[in-house]
């Protein structure tokens, strides 16, 4: 590796200017930049999806499907769902932030095994060229999904490339699970037992669970087609003595899961920013930690409620719908302990803090809407409308995303040492709950008036409902816009980050630097206090045993 | 997590000396520990990775039973518990080859993953045997694919396009697909499986390789835990064998 380029003076080493060539980016080591390389390329993706859903917002603004033919509109939304999924959702939170934060809040100074670490961002971005390469060139329009028979036997387009595509984003999921699981059992300073991590880290504890015991599933599957299409044999295809359904119950026993592995990093960055800016210990520390556990694992047996109205057994049906009212317990124990949380603390209206409690009032509608699909006598009338599409999107934009965003705002400063203009980013944050409630609220309207999904045209007594979705859209798209232009401009012009600008507990903004030394923590640090100690502010988190020669200057990470 | 008291105890023994000790890591037990979880958290989810194989198998065994059997009657029982034993034995030899390795006896370790080797080897190669002959009887699931040779090999009765299997009766047509069904499956499942005794070849030859230089170069304390870790994979290869001969070869149905 090259040697330190960036070491002056009067500047101190931080993971930035260790090295500062395009080599040292690329073959980088380090968990903050991969967390950093991730950032972009998540970034990149949910750029490419949100101009697929603008056009799709677009299409729907009239009734007549005149702005583009059907098959292009299968298309478009194959192309939103693929990249949204896949390369945004999935990796959001867990890959970037996930990576930046989670080896400094347990006092470690990298994630078990950096190698793989890099292999991972590798296999994200050739699965994403590939998948976008292959939704450029004639795309595809199976709907993320990929069901058979509209991925085999009446494929039209670059299917198996796709395939190819989210297999291999899916072992980059699967290398980031192994990593963190290790990560969070085996590199925890001295002192930090399970019950003193901050509930991020439990929440990406169960997040990997998943991670490592889904996505094999999928990937064996998407590979089954693959092998269909490529040989014309017929697992899923029953001219030829297969089952579809066999493919929906493969599919979705990674796919539900997959929900859990968007919207629990989620819920583990919301832990954070509540507390912080409640200045106090989350409510019910046990139970919020343990309820993500829980929420991985009854995660695992609701995957047949995506198929109720398959001809699926009655029986089963019944089981299935049980099974998913239970899954919905752990997140209102969540939610609940929050507001606990936020009652009687001392709120600071920061501007995470405010997309955090947009994430409040979005989750709980999307929460709450799914038990109405959960129960099969109301699920048979919801089953493929807009009511479903409504719903999901509440969880996993409303959800998923203003936690991101959330996560974002919050350790902005850590990552690049700039705070950002706070009044822009409030703003920002109100346009982007005022637009997403006037896009999706309408389609719950709309579902339940029975309009279906996946159509570009649609008859004229909708028109006032779904122009209203679409002018919410485009509110919502300059919501988005707006973080990008004053993030990029506070790198700099932004006022000069302090180490804790938030008056966080937490090693990250206790002890790390603002920005981070290449290795976290010059000295290993032993923890001696809980998560989220506000009540204490006189005892600090961790404190350090005398110098020991071994550990000053580091190792050869530095050169 | 490194207790207090273990991370001091290793540095006032080793230091940082431990030249195979990764800079993120305390201590050498801590290391050891990471990569023994990783390695298991892979196994696992291998066993994933397989396991929506094995489910998808079952549930088309269990619907086509009678065509099931009757195409499981064209493998060779003979080369399937051949290829058994040779995996066994080379899970036995890649053992041997762990323990010289904990042991620090470079020169031994060198030998067993050669031998592993040589059985892994001998395993491909009956399996080329095996595939060839399926090639040859148009088993392979692809167009030109026909139940001719299940047909005949069970002496089953064909007459007006429908076959005959004792206790019901299906279309030749039928018959061709699920059978084809069948091979589908068994050269996904032996083809992916293979596929991992290939890696593992590819693998063990590097530490080979490794543990020879390691016996010229006489280093005291190599790091055992690759060959360790190797060893944990190539066992799982093995299993997913175990687990294939009967599924596939053994198991009847009436």
């Amino acid at each position: 590796m090259a040697t330190i380029t960036a070491q002056t003076g009067t500047e101190r080493i931080n993971y930035l200017n260790v090295r500062t060539t395009v080599a040292s980016w690329l073959l980088t080591l380090d968990h903050k930049r991969i967390g950093i390389l991730y950032l972009l390329g998540i970034t990149l993706f949910f750029f490419l999806g949100s101009l697929a859903a603008a056009a799709i917002r677009l299409e729907l603004a009239t009734p007549k499907g005149d702005l583009m033919t059907s098959d292009t509109y299968n298309k478009m939304f194959t192309i939103h769902g693929v990249l949204m999924i896949f390369f945004f959702l999935i990796p959001s939170i867990p890959a970037s932030f996930g990576n930046f934060v989670l080896p400094m809040m347990i006092g470690a100074r990298d994630v078990a095994f950096p190698r793989l670490n890099l292999l991972s961002w590798y296999f994200y971005m050739i699965g994403g060229v590939l998948a976008t390469i292959a939704l450029l060139k004639g795309g595809i329009d199976t709907g993320w999904t990929f069901y058979t028979p509209y991925s085999s036997a009446f494929a039209k387009g670059e299917v198996s490339l796709a395939i190819v595509g989210v297999f291999l984003v899916g072992f980059s999921s699967i290398f980031t699970g192994i990593n963190f699981l290790v990560t969070i059992h085996k590199m925890r300073a001295p002192g930090m037992t399970w019950f003193r991590l901050p509930l991020f880290v439990w929440a990406m504890y169960a997040t990997s669970l998943i991670q490592v015991l889904g996505t094999p599933v999928v990937a064996i599957t998407l590979l089954l087609v693959a092998v269909e299409r490529t040989f014309g044999i017929g697992i899923f295809d029953p001219n030829r003595g297969g089952d579809p359904i066999l493919f929906q119950h493969l599919f979705w026993f990674y796919s539900h899961p997959a929900v859990y592995i968007m919207i629990l990093p989620g819920m583990g960055v919301i832990s954070e920013v509540i507390a912080t800016f409640s200045r106090r210990r989350v409510f019910g520390y046990h139970f919020v930690a343990f309820s993500s556990l829980a929420i991985a694992i009854i995660g695992f047996l609701v995957w047949g409620h995506h198929m109720f109205s398959t001809g699926q057994s009655i029986y089963a049906g019944i089981v299935f719908s049980f099974l998913t009212f239970l899954v919905a317990i752990p997140s209102a124990i969540k939610t609940f302990n929050w507001m606990a949380t936020i009652w009687k603390g001392r709120v600071h209206w920061e501007a995470p803090m405010i997309y955090a409690l947009g994430f409040l009032g979005l989750f709980v509608i999307g929460g709450l809407t799914g038990l109405h699909l959960a129960s099969l006598a109301t699920n048979v009338h919801l089953t493929d409308t807009y009511f479903v599409v409504a719903h999901f999107h509440y969880v996993m934009v409303g959800g998923a995303i203003m936690a991101y965003m959330a996560a974002l705002h919050y350790w902005w400063p850590k990552m690049t040492g700039r705070m950002y203009p706070q009044s822009w980013a409030k703003l920002a944050a109100l346009m982007v709950f005022v637009g997403f409630n006037l896009t999706f609220f309408p389609q719950f309207i709309l579902g339940y008036m029975g309009m279906p999904r996946r159509y570009h045209s649609y008859p004229e007594e909708w028109w006032a409902l779904n122009l209203l979705s679409s002018a919410g859209a485009s509110i919502l798209g300059l919501g988005y816009l707006l973080p990008a232009i004053y993030l990029v401009w506070s790198l700099k012009y932004g006022r000069i980050a302090e180490k804790n600008p938030w008056g966080a507990r937490g090693l990250e903004w206790e002890v790390v630097d603002t920005l981070p030394h290449p290795h976290n923590f010059e000295r290993t640090p032993i923890v001696t206090r809980p998560a989220y100690d506000y009540a204490h502010p006189e005892e600090p988190t961790a404190i350090f045993p005398a110098p020991r020669p071994a550990y000053v200057g580091g190792g050869g990470k530095d050169g | 997590m490194v207790s207090v008291r273990e991370a001091e105890l290793h540095l006032i023994e080793h230091g940082r000396e431990v030249p195979h000790l990764g800079e993120q890591y305390e201590t050498i037990e801590q290391q050891n520990d990471a990569y023994t979880i990783g390695m298991w958290a892979f196994i696992v989810q291998e066993v994933l990775f397989f396991g929506g194989l094995f489910a998808s198998y079952a549930v088309y065994r269990f619907k086509y039973l009678y065509e099931f059997v009757a195409a499981h009657h064209t493998l060779s029982v003979v080369f399937g518990a051949l290829n058994t034993f040779v995996l066994l034995v080379s899970s036995y030899t890649m053992a041997r080859a762990v323990r010289a390795a904990m042991l620090q006896q470079h020169k031994t370790q060198f030998k067993y993953l050669l031998w592993t080797i040589f059985f892994a080897s001998i395993f491909m190669v009956n399996k080329y045997f095996e595939y060839s002959s399926k090639y040859h009887h148009q088993l392979i699931p692809n167009q030109s694919y026909s139940a001719e040779e299940v047909i005949h090999h069970n002496h089953l009765k064909v007459d007006n396009g429908m076959v005959d299997l004792g206790k019901r009766k299906v279309s030749l047509e039928e018959f061709t697909g699920r059978t084809k069904l069948f091979f589908s499956f068994y050269f996904i499942m032996t083809g992916l499986h293979g596929l991992h005794v290939l890696v593992g070849i590819i693998i063990l030859a590097i530490l080979a390789v490794r543990a020879y230089s390691d016996h010229i170069r006489r280093v005291p304390h190599a790091d055992y835990m690759p060959v360790e870790m190797v060893g944990l994979y190539w066992h799982f290869v093995d299993i997913v064998w175990i687990f294939l001969f009967p599924l596939l070869y053994l198991m009847g149905g009436q």
